[in-house]
């Protein structure tokens, strides 16, 4: 009875409507579900089914009462001048008592569903979102963002269903059915049969709505699908649209398809929606026949039939069709859920980013005689500790910046290389940069440091030691990194900043944001660091959000720095004022940095030109201007036109 | 609100009808069916020998009106449906017009992703809650009336029960509806949060990875998630009440009646016929409370989306064609005169301020400046995509806003810094601009902005299909299509905002030669980061923060404007931008 959550798209609302999915395996896919939620609420759930069981037999005896009130206290008592209605109230009251139980059993039942649904519900977002935060960038790249936000708001969303609605209704309806069908046969075998004659009836026809229903719900799906993409292509290039005063083109375009949409909607909605008096006026036709064949039996006394019995009888047919008529919608529903928990446990199978690394990060002193111990207390030197089987021994190194490419190929997948060969050496505190075409594989590089993707080939070092045997997180930790992309998270400006580093005091934040020269716009902000960032920060300009993200990148006072086209968005004047500040956060640093400007990267210690996955030229701005290659040729861009 | 969303029922108002009637006419038959059942009992079985003719011949008189009530019900779902496809139908076509007239300030308003929801997931709420309301919030209260009725006529006494028995749940059913509503209206901004933040960790995904914050994030979701369990299960228990007060209500009402009705059958004031009826309709009574305290939750949650819908549609354009508009451009002359704008009425300060410029026909303009200097705010002003604030602006002598907007636009012809590509091949495209052109004139266009080349490379050149968003072709291709399209109306006054930021320096000097010699008649402004662009242009227009720091030749303000001698500074001997060479 609960209204549903918010759910995107159309697959939201009425379960039993459109095409029910294929699913292989839906038996297995069904015992998975069940496993799980056995595992957390198995008692809990089973004292649900013994409720409905209770509820179930309560409504049978009381509609059974019928027959016994008709045929046992009122037609005996009829024309008595004393009528004695003791027994009666006795009989009243004993069913009180049953109908006592059962609605004490469906509180019980709904209570006891909730705390199951509500529970399960969070425990599988938390378990599909961990799961989640471990997975590999590659499982981002190759699957659309929509599909995974899909899985929490439809798919999670129609196991709920398939947990509180449809399993327990489709107990409830077949233990209905079964219960209703015994008590039937105890009150008359023929009419029992007629009843069942136009159940089958009933359900043939059902099916032939259901099939012409789910032909025009699928056209519904093509023509909504089709709109939906001009809505989003047309109101995308709406400005487009306005500048070339192409209104009446789009509007011709958007109303055929609008047309479209709304014939097969009609047809399909008028299908779905016959379901209902097909359903319900079938049920009072069987009502009727049965009356009518209850009547005739009632007179003639051949099956012993009474009239009290033919009363509860009839309420019986009633109760008979509807969870006939409800089994194959929510038949339908189960099916439909368990395509979504299909998808959920998808995303649970896949597989998680592999750490097999065992080089950690810890804190350490120097001492004076130039070893390494490791220290309980933040020290602001690091070390690896880099445990050795073979010797059973553990070394310090001191944590510098040092890395190295070694024959590096590396693939998206296995067929195709995209970056060949990488060598490449940087020393502690050295600044290298990667210029090059889009798609020359700068970006690319820069991940494989920090191992988002692993390499096919070669070996990537740092501090001399391979990045595949030290632990993901401490390689990830000792790398800041400045994206393309700027992301945000909602909340304070001040949060957003401390992202980089979470137990940092106010005044860390302050100065990590005057070296990214961000303090100005933030104190301009209406409540300065504590303004409220929404929707990866939409309030702010382009330029602003990178200016964040440096001073968060600063912040986390990481020893190697990655800064991947950090500047792209901020114009070059402004570009200019902050340069102080980051010539300051490259200091000590070693950084490698992405530009396509090449006003950017003029005073590196060394420039990798790079294009089509293979470094072409190296060396620092003068030995590549003097190089005349492709440096030279797109430093000095305007000499070509000539 | 409501009165608004109505009048777009229109032509289906007749079905909107008939849904009710349908529904109406459906419920009085299945009425019927317990008062001829009655018959049956009373005339047919309960007397002495039976009356087997009675008995055949309501029987069949049951089985007509089942009949007539499928009919009725069939009418329902037919209507129904047209009803609310038709109503969706017309509230889409009625949002687009009015998003077709919107100015560009409009469309800022509601960012296209609103626009877009509006537009789908809305208007099917909308349609379905529609559906409901025709067929069913109709059904429910007549059926509890009708019931209510033939119970008051068959037996008053009997009949009391039902009503105290219908006041007590409704007051109850209310009760539980508006607490359960209030920890809704909480519960769904919540999930919205943690929506929110899922969305944000699968776009964020790599920076939270490199900060290593997955066990951060674990933690502020688990949080998250944990409010909404409390929450909901809050909100839920207040509904777990519904069905278990229901079932008491009927079945305390059941007993009553049966003990009751028991006597008054025994002293003959009711035949047993009645008491089965008078049962039958019992459960007819309280369902119907059941279901309308349903829907009353399902509508109020519909209600955002019909006032998201609705504001769509009340939005006025502030932009409109004047009346007797010029219909003609003189030259390409510009003119502002003492012009201020800003995007906002209200903003303290306006983003350009008092802005006097003269641009004779044929001139070449280069304009430059930080971001938020306000140059593309300067140049959408002339083809009138705002409309200023303050002071007037002239097009070839007139003031834009006396002129016929699509002449104005035909001739001033602008290339956005967000360029958008369509669905379909590039001569489709192309024709955005004139819609008559051959595919020579296509072409003409397309080697003006050093498009052809790689168009011809291409498999099936100009039939080349592009994809929605322009995303099979690469930035600085995308750059240049938008440019030939612009081209294609031959305008008096060409635009190009930032419009070759992604054009290689090489080609981007061609363009602008190709420009020179080809259309030299016409008045070109551009906009760009590179100085390289603009240094050969007539006049160079220096923004900052909303005015025009200085203006002149690159010699004067390589002079004499220190703004300018910044950048070029900054660029010098070659800014040189790594991008896409030639046809990449």
């Amino acid at each position: 009875m609960a209204p549903q959550p918010r759910m995107a798209g159309p697959r939201g609302g009425h379960g039993m409507r459109g095409p029910r999915p294929k699913i292989e395996n839906p038996g297995k896919i069904f015992k998975r579900v069940m496993a799980l939620l056995f595992r957390q609420y198995g008692i809990q759930y089973v004292i649900v089914f013994v409720c409905i069981l209770l509820n179930v037999y309560a409504s049978l005896q009381g509609t059974m009462f019928t027959k016994t009130l008709i045929d046992s206290f009122i037609l005996p008592l009829i024309g008595h001048e004393n009528p004695d209605f003791q027994p009666l109230l006795q009989a009243i009251l004993r069913v009180a008592i049953f109908y006592g139980i059962g609605i004490l059993a469906s509180f019980t039942q709904q209570r006891v569903m909730i705390y199951v649904t509500q529970g399960f519900m969070r425990n599988m977002r938390d378990m599909v979102f961990s799961k989640m935060e471990s997975l590999p960038i590659k499982y981002f790249d190759t699957h659309a963002h929509g599909d995974i936000m899909s899985i929490y708001t439809n798919d999670i969303e129609t196991l709920r269903q398939l947990v509180s609605q449809s399993i327990p209704q489709m107990f409830n309806s077949i233990f209905t059915v079964i219960g209703v069908l015994v008590c039937m046969v105890t009150l008359d075998i023929p009419l029992t049969f007629l009843s069942l004659l136009m159940v089958g009836l009933m359900m043939l026809i059902t099916k032939k709505a259901a099939g012409l229903s789910s032909k025009f719900f699928i056209s519904q799906q093509k023509n909504l699908g089709a709109l939906n993409g001009n809505i989003e292509e047309t109101m995308t290039g709406q400005k487009i649209v306005k500048v070339f005063c192409h209104e009446q083109e789009s509007l011709d375009e958007f109303n055929r398809l609008n047309d479209e949409l709304m014939d097969s909607a009609y047809h399909a909605n008028m299908y779905a929606g016959a379901m209902g008096p097909i359903n319900g006026q079938l049920g009072n036709l069987s009502y009727v026949v049965c009356a009518i064949a209850g009547g005739v039996l009632a007179i003639t006394g051949v099956t012993g039939l009474t009239l009290g019995g033919l009363a509860s009888f009839l309420t019986f047919n009633k109760s008979f069709n509807m969870p006939i008529s409800q089994v194959s919608q929510q038949f339908n529903s189960i099916i439909m859920a368990l395509a979504g928990a299909d998808r959920v446990f998808k995303l649970m199978d896949e597989k998680p980013e592999v750490d097999d690394g065992y080089v950690e990060l810890v804190n350490a002193i120097e001492k004076p005689d130039g070893t390494i111990a490791e220290s309980d207390v933040r020290t602001g030197v690091w070390a690896w500790k880099h445990y050795h089987r073979e010797s059973d021994t553990t070394t310090y190194k001191k944590l510098e910046g040092e890395v190295t490419f070694d024959h590096v190929d590396f693939g998206y997948s296995d067929e195709k290389i995209i970056l060949h060969d990488v060598d490449l050496y940087a020393k502690p505190g050295q600044k290298i940069a990667f210029v090059g075409a889009t798609g020359a594989g700068k970006t690319t590089i820069t991940n494989l440091i920090n191992r988002f993707y692993d390499i096919q080939d070669g070996k990537i070092r740092f501090d001399g030691i391979n990045v595949n045997k030290i632990k993901k997180a401490d390689l990830r930790r000792s790398l800041g990194i400045v994206l393309q992309d700027t992301h945000l998270f909602t909340g304070t400006v001040m949060e957003n900043i401390r992202y980089g580093k979470l137990d940092a005091t106010d005044e860390e934040v302050y100065q990590a944001a005057r070296l990214a020269n961000a303090d100005g716009f933030i104190t301009r902000l209406p409540e300065g660091y504590h303004t409220m960032l929404h929707g990866d920060g939409a309030n702010l300009s382009q330029g602003q959000r990178q200016l964040l993200a440096i001073a968060r990148a600063a912040i986390a006072d990481p020893p190697a720095l990655i800064l991947d086209e950090a500047t792209s968005s901020i114009d070059t004047r402004t570009e200019k004022l902050i340069q102080k500040g980051m010539d300051a956060l490259m200091a000590g640093r070693t950084t490698f940095v992405i530009a396509h400007r090449l006003s950017t990267v003029k005073n590196s210690d060394c420039i990798m030109v790079l294009e089509q996955g293979r470094i072409i030229e190296r060396g620092t701005h003068d030995q590549l201007l003097e190089e005349k290659g492709k440096y030279y040729q797109l430093y000095t861009g305007n000499a070509v036109t000539q | 609100m409501l009165k608004t969303l109505l009048s777009h029922v229109k032509e289906y108002r007749k079905a909107s009808l008939i849904t009710p009637l349908c529904m109406i006419l459906e419920v009085a038959c299945e009425m019927v069916i317990p008062l001829l059942m009655a018959s049956i009992v009373d005339k047919g079985i309960n007397v002495e020998g039976g009356n087997m003719p009675h008995i055949l011949l309501t029987g069949a008189a049951m089985i007509g009106v089942a009949l007539l009530g499928l009919l009725f019900g069939l009418g329902g779902a037919k209507y129904g449906a047209k009803a609310s496809t038709g109503f969706a139908r017309n509230l889409r076509k009625a949002m687009y017009e009015n998003i077709q007239t919107f100015s560009f300030s409009n469309i800022d308003k509601f960012s296209t992703s609103g626009l877009i929801t509006r537009l789908t997931t809305d208007v099917t709420n909308i349609q379905n809650a529609y559906q409901m309301i025709l067929r069913m919030c109709m059904r429910c209260p007549i059926s509890l009336i009708c019931a209510m009725v033939l119970s008051f006529t068959i037996n008053a006494k009997l009949a009391s029960i039902y009503l105290a028995a219908t006041v007590f749940l409704g007051c109850i059913l209310f009760l539980i509806v508006f607490i359960a509503m209030k920890y809704f209206s909480q519960a769904f901004p919540k999930y919205d949060e943690l929506n929110e933040s899922v969305q944000e960790n699968v776009s964020a995904i790599r920076v939270v990875k490199a900060y290593v914050r997955e066990d951060y994030e674990n933690k502020k979701f688990k949080k998250a998630s944990g409010n909404i369990y409390k929450i909901f299960k809050k909100a839920e228990s207040v509904v777990a009440w519904n069905n278990p007060v229901m079932t008491l209500t009927v079945n305390c009402t059941l007993l009553l009646v049966s003990w009751f009705g028991a006597h008054m059958v025994v002293t003959n004031e009711l035949s047993t016929g009645q008491l089965m009826s008078l049962l039958s309709y019992c459960m007819n009574i309280l369902m119907s409370m059941m279901m309308l305290s349903m829907f009353f939750v399902m509508i109020s949650m519909s209600l955002a989306s019909m006032k998201r819908v609705v504001e769509v549609l009340d939005e006025k354009a502030d932009i409109t064609n004047p009346e007797n508009p010029v219909t003609e451009v003189a030259d390409g002359s510009i003119r502002f005169d003492h012009v201020s704008f800003a995007y906002n009425k209200d903003a303290d300060r306006p983003v350009l301020r008092d802005i006097n410029l003269e641009i004779k026909p044929g001139e070449t303009i280069g304009i430059l400046g930080g971001t938020g200097s306000a140059k593309s705010s300067l140049v959408n002003l002339i083809s009138r995509l705002y409309d200023v604030t303050d002071g007037a602006l002239y097009v070839g002598g007139v003031d834009v806003r006396e002129y016929d907007i699509e002449t104005l636009r035909n001739q001033v012809s602008v290339v956005l810094q967000n360029n958008v590509l369509f669905s379909g091949s590039i001569l489709d495209n192309l024709r955005w601009g004139n819609k008559n052109a051959t595919e020579e004139e296509c072409r003409r266009a397309c080697e003006l902005a050093c498009a052809d080349e790689f168009i011809q490379k291409m498999p099936e050149g100009y039939q080349t299909h592009i994809e929605q968003g322009g995303t099979n072709v690469s930035g600085g291709q995308k750059q240049r299509l938008c440019i030939a399209r612009a081209l294609m109306k031959q305008p008096k006054i060409l635009i190009l905002d930032d419009s070759t930021s992604a054009v290689d320096t090489a080609t981007d000097a061609k363009i602008r030669k190709a420009f020179r010699e080809a259309i030299p008649g016409t008045t070109k402004l551009i906009i760009a980061q590179r100085v390289s662009s603009l240094m050969h242009s007539d006049r160079i227009i220096v923004m900052e923060n909303g005015v025009i720091d200085g203006i002149g030749t690159h010699e004067e303000l390589l002079a004499k404007n220190e703004i300018y001698r910044d950048v070029y500074e900054s660029q010098q001997s070659g800014s040189g931008d790594f991008d896409e060479k030639g046809g990449m």
